[in-house]
C-alpha cells in the first residue's frame, strides 16, 4: 500500500508539471488550431534562465532567503519566456497563418532546433546542477511509509494556484473574454472590437509563462537542467492535452494529472506485472500508448466536445 | 527536349564518375561521404512521398530506417544464434540470410510499421500524425536501447556488430576487388550498389507521381474533403503513402546496416529525422530532382562546415567559439524556418505550379472552425 501511495504522490507531482505545460499547448490550439512544437523548448529556456538567475542572485545577495531566490528567479524566467514566445509567434507563425498546416509545423521544428542549439551554446552541453532551494527532506505521509518532500508539496500547491488563476483569467477578465471570442471565431471577434493579433500574442505569452513555471518546477524536482529537457515533457504534455480534449483548459489540467498518474503507476508496477521482463526504463512508452489509444477510441479527449475536424 | 536529354546524360555521367574523382583527389574518406550522401538521398526520396506528395508530416522517419537496419543486423549476424541456444541448433552456422533476402523482407515489414502508425491518425488532422511519428521515433529508440534484457535481442546501447556484407554474385563488397588491373575499394563498390538502388527509387517515385495514385496524393494534400468528393478513397491512399515512404526508409536502413556492418541505437536519433526532413524541405517538397539536389547540398554543406568552420573562426577570432557540429544544427534550424517563410517550395521547386505544395494561400476559403479565416490582419 505504501508503494501505491508513493507512486500516486510521484504521479501527482509529474502530472502537475505536465498539466502546466499542456495548458500552453491547449490555449494556442484552441485559438489558432496549430500545435506549437517549440513549446517544450520554451520550458527548457525557462528552467535554464531561472538557473542563471539563481546563480546570479547567489553571487549578488548571498544572504537572501533561498525560497525567495527561487521566486525571484522564476519571476525573471516568466517574462523572459513570454517575450521569447512572442518573438517566435511573430517570426515563425504569424506570417504563415493562412498557409497550410505543414508550413507552421516545419517552422516550429526549425525554431525548436534553434532554441536547443542556442541553449547548448549559451549554457552547456551537459546537464547543469539546479540548486536545491526548497526543503527536500522526506515527510512521512500519515505514517504509511510513503514520503513526500517539501518541494513536492510546493509544486503541487503552486500548480493548483496557477491553474485556478488561469481559469479566473480566462473566465472572468476582459482579456479572457476576448480569448474565448477569438477561439470561437476570429473574424466575428474582430468585428466586435477584439484585436485578434493582440489576443494571439497574449495567448502565446501566457502559455510561455506557464511553461517557465513548469520548467523551474521540473528542474527543482530533478535537481538538474539541460538543453534537451523540454523535448520529452513537451511530447507528453501534448499527449496530456489530447487526453483531456485539446482546446479545453480544464481538460488539459485533468489530462496532465491523469497522465502523470498513469505514468508513475505504470512505471511502478510494470515490473511486477510482467515478471520484470519490462522495467521502469519503459516509463516513456506509457504516454505514447495513451496517445495512440486516445486517438483511436476518443480523439476528442475526455472533456472535448468538438470532434477533431478532418483534413 | 534535346537539351534536357543532354543534361540527364551529363548528370548520370558525373554521378558514375564521381567516386573515382573523389578517390583520386580526396581519398577513401570522400568516397564514403558520397555513399552516405546517396543513402540520405534515398531516405529523403522516401520521406518526399509522405511529406511532399501526400502533404503529411512525418517526424519520426528515421524509425523506419532503424527497422530496416536492425532487421539486417538480426537476420545476418551471429547475434541471435549466440543468444538463443534453440536457434543455434537449428542454424549451426548462424543466421546469415544475406542482404538480398533481408532487402525483400524489410520493405514489407517497414511498410507494416508505417501503416500501424498512420492508421490511428487517419481520421484526424495531419498535425496528429506529426506528433505520433515523433513519439514513435523516440519509442523505437527506447526499445532498441532496452531490449538487451531479460533476453538479449538488440544488444542494447552497445549495438550489434559483425553484420554480413553485401555479396553480389559471389563478390564480397566489403573486400577490395581487382578488376582489369584497377583496385575497387569497398566504398567504391557500395557507391554503385546504392546508386543502383537510388535510381530504382527515383524511377518508382516518378512513376508513382504521374500515376493515378500520385495524383490522388496531391489531391489529398491540397484538399482532403474535395479529394474525397472526387471519389478518392482517402483512407487507403493515405495509408499507401505511409507504407511507401516507410518501405524506402526500411530499404535504406538495410543498406546502412550492411554497409556499416554495425548498428546501434545512436544512429537513429530525432536529429536524423530532422536532417532528412531538411533535405526534402530545402530541395523542394514534391519535386524529385529538387530533393536529390537538397541531399547533395546538405551533405556537401556539412562536410564544408567540418573542414572550414574551425579554421575560419581561428583565423578571424583567434579561437573556436562554435564547433562545426553545433553550427550545423543552428544553420539547419534556421534554414527550415527561412525556407518555409521565403521560399516554401524549396531551392529547386517543381516547374509546374500544380506540382508544388500550396504553401501560402491568399483568400482560400477554409472550413468554419479554422481560425482567422484569411481575414484578420
Amino acid at each position: 500500500m505504501d508503494i501505491f501511495i508513493q507512486q500516486v504522490v510521484n504521479g501527482l507531482v509529474l502530472g502537475c508539471i505536465y498539466a502546466l505545460i499542456a495548458l500552453g499547448y491547449t490555449m494556442v490550439y484552441g485559438i489558432l488550431g496549430i500545435i506549437n512544437f517549440a513549446h517544450g523548448d520554451i520550458l527548457m529556456v525557462g528552467a535554464l534562465t531561472a538557473l542563471s538567475g539563481i546563480l546570479g542572485l547567489q553571487y549578488l545577495f548571498p544572504s537572501m532567503p533561498q525560497w525567495l531566490m527561487l521566486v525571484v528567479a522564476t519571476l525573471i524566467a516568466m517574462p523572459a519566456c513570454a517575450f521569447l514566445s512572442y518573438g517566435i509567434e511573430r517570426v515563425a507563425y504569424r506570417p504563415l497563418r493562412n498557409a497550410p498546416r505543414l508550413a507552421p509545423l516545419i517552422t516550429a521544428i526549425g525554431i525548436s532546433i534553434i532554441l536547443q542549439t542556442l541553449a547548448m551554446m549559451i549554457w552547456s552541453r551537459n546537464p547543469l546542477i539546479f540548486p536545491t532551494l526548497l526543503p527536500s527532506s522526506p515527510i512521512d505521509i500519515f505514517s504509511t511509509g510513503a514520503v513526500i518532500t517539501g518541494k513536492e508539496i510546493v509544486i503541487i500547491v503552486l500548480s493548483f494556484v496557477v491553474m485556478v488563476g488561469l481559469l479566473l483569467l480566462v473566465n472572468r477578465t476582459k482579456l479572457g473574454r476576448a480569448m474565448r471570442a477569438t477561439a470561437e471565431s476570429p473574424r466575428i471577434a474582430s468585428l466586435m472590437g477584439v484585436n485578434p493579433n493582440f489576443v494571439i500574442s497574449a495567448t502565446f505569452m501566457i502559455g510561455a509563462a506557464l511553461a517557465a513555471v513548469a520548467g523551474v518546477m521540473m528542474a527543482t524536482n530533478y535537481g538538474n537542467a539541460h538543453f534537451y529537457m523540454g523535448f520529452i515533457p513537451g511530447l507528453k504534455a501534448f499527449t496530456a492535452a489530447v487526453l483531456g480534449g485539446i482546446g479545453n483548459l480544464a481538460g488539459a489540467m485533468i489530462g496532465g494529472i491523469l497522465l502523470g498518474l498513469i505514468e508513475a503507476l505504470g512505471a511502478g508496477y510494470i515490473g511486477d506485472f510482467t515478471n520484470d521482463v519490462f522495467g521502469s526504463n519503459y516509463q516513456d512508452v506509457f504516454a505514447f500508448i495513451v496517445l495512440i489509444v486516445v486517438l483511436v477510441f476518443r480523439p476528442s479527449g475526455i472533456m472535448g466536445e468538438r470532434v477533431a475536424d478532418r483534413a | 527536349m534535346k537539351k534536357k536529354k543532354l543534361a540527364i546524360v551529363g548528370f548520370v555521367a558525373i554521378a558514375l564518375l564521381a567516386p573515382f574523382i573523389a578517390q583520386t583527389f580526396g581519398g577513401n574518406y570522400w568516397v564514403r561521404i558520397l555513399d552516405f550522401a546517396l543513402l540520405y538521398i534515398m531516405l529523403a526520396l522516401g520521406l518526399n512521398i509522405v511529406v511532399g506528395f501526400a502533404g503529411l508530416l512525418d517526424l519520426g522517419y528515421i524509425a523506419f530506417y532503424a527497422v530496416g537496419a536492425y532487421l539486417m543486423a538480426l537476420l545476418s549476424s551471429p547475434q541471435l544464434t549466440t543468444q538463443f541456444a534453440e536457434l543455434a541448433q537449428l542454424f549451426p552456422s548462424g543466421i546469415h540470410l544475406g542482404f538480398w533476402w533481408v532487402l525483400l523482407i524489410a520493405g514489407p515489414v517497414a511498410a507494416l510499421f508505417g501503416v500501424i502508425l498512420g492508421a490511428p491518425t487517419l481520421k484526424l488532422r495531419g498535425d496528429y500524425l506529426a506528433i505520433v511519428t515523433l513519439g514513435f521515433g523516440e519509442i523505437i529508440r527506447i526499445f532498441l536501447n532496452n531490449l538487451d534484457r531479460p533476453v538479449n535481442i538488440t544488444n542494447g546501447p552497445k549495438g550489434i556488430n559483425a553484420i554480413d556484407p553485401v555479396v553480389f554474385f559471389g563478390i564480397d563488397l566489403s573486400k577490395a576487388q581487382e578488376l582489369f588491373g584497377i583496385t575497387l575499394s569497398p566504398s567504391l563498390m557500395y557507391y554503385y550498389l546504392i546508386m543502383a538502388l537510388v535510381i530504382g527509387v527515383v524511377f518508382i517515385s516518378f512513376r508513382l507521381q504521374h500515376s493515378r495514385i500520385g495524383r490522388a496524393w496531391v489531391a489529398i494534400r491540397e484538399d482532403e474533403t474535395a479529394a474525397k468528393a472526387m471519389g478518392i478513397n482517402t483512407r487507403n491512399v493515405k495509408l499507401l503513402a505511409f507504407a511507401m515512404g516507410a518501405t524506402f526508409g526500411g530499404i535504406s536502413g538495410v543498406v546502412f546496416g550492411a554497409f556499416q556492418a554495425f548498428v546501434s541505437p545512436e544512429s537513429f536519433v530525432l536529429w536524423e529525422s530532422i536532417y532528412v526532413l531538411a533535405i526534402v524541405v530545402l530541395g523542394g517538397m514534391g519535386h524529385i530532382p529538387g530533393v536529390i539536389l537538397g541531399g547533395i547540398l546538405l551533405v556537401g554543406f556539412q562536410e564544408f562546415l567540418r573542414e572550414l568552420a574551425e579554421p575560419v573562426q581561428k583565423m578571424l577570432f583567434g579561437q573556436v567559439y562554435i564547433d562545426a557540429e553545433v553550427l550545423r544544427q543552428l544553420l539547419f534550424g534556421l534554414a527550415l524556418v527561412v525556407i518555409m517563410l521565403y521560399r516554401p517550395s524549396g531551392i529547386w521547386p517543381a516547374p509546374k505550379r500544380e506540382d508544388r505544395p500550396v504553401t501560402r494561400t491568399g483568400a482560400r476559403t477554409r472550413s468554419g472552425t479554422n481560425p482567422l479565416e484569411g481575414g484578420a490582419r
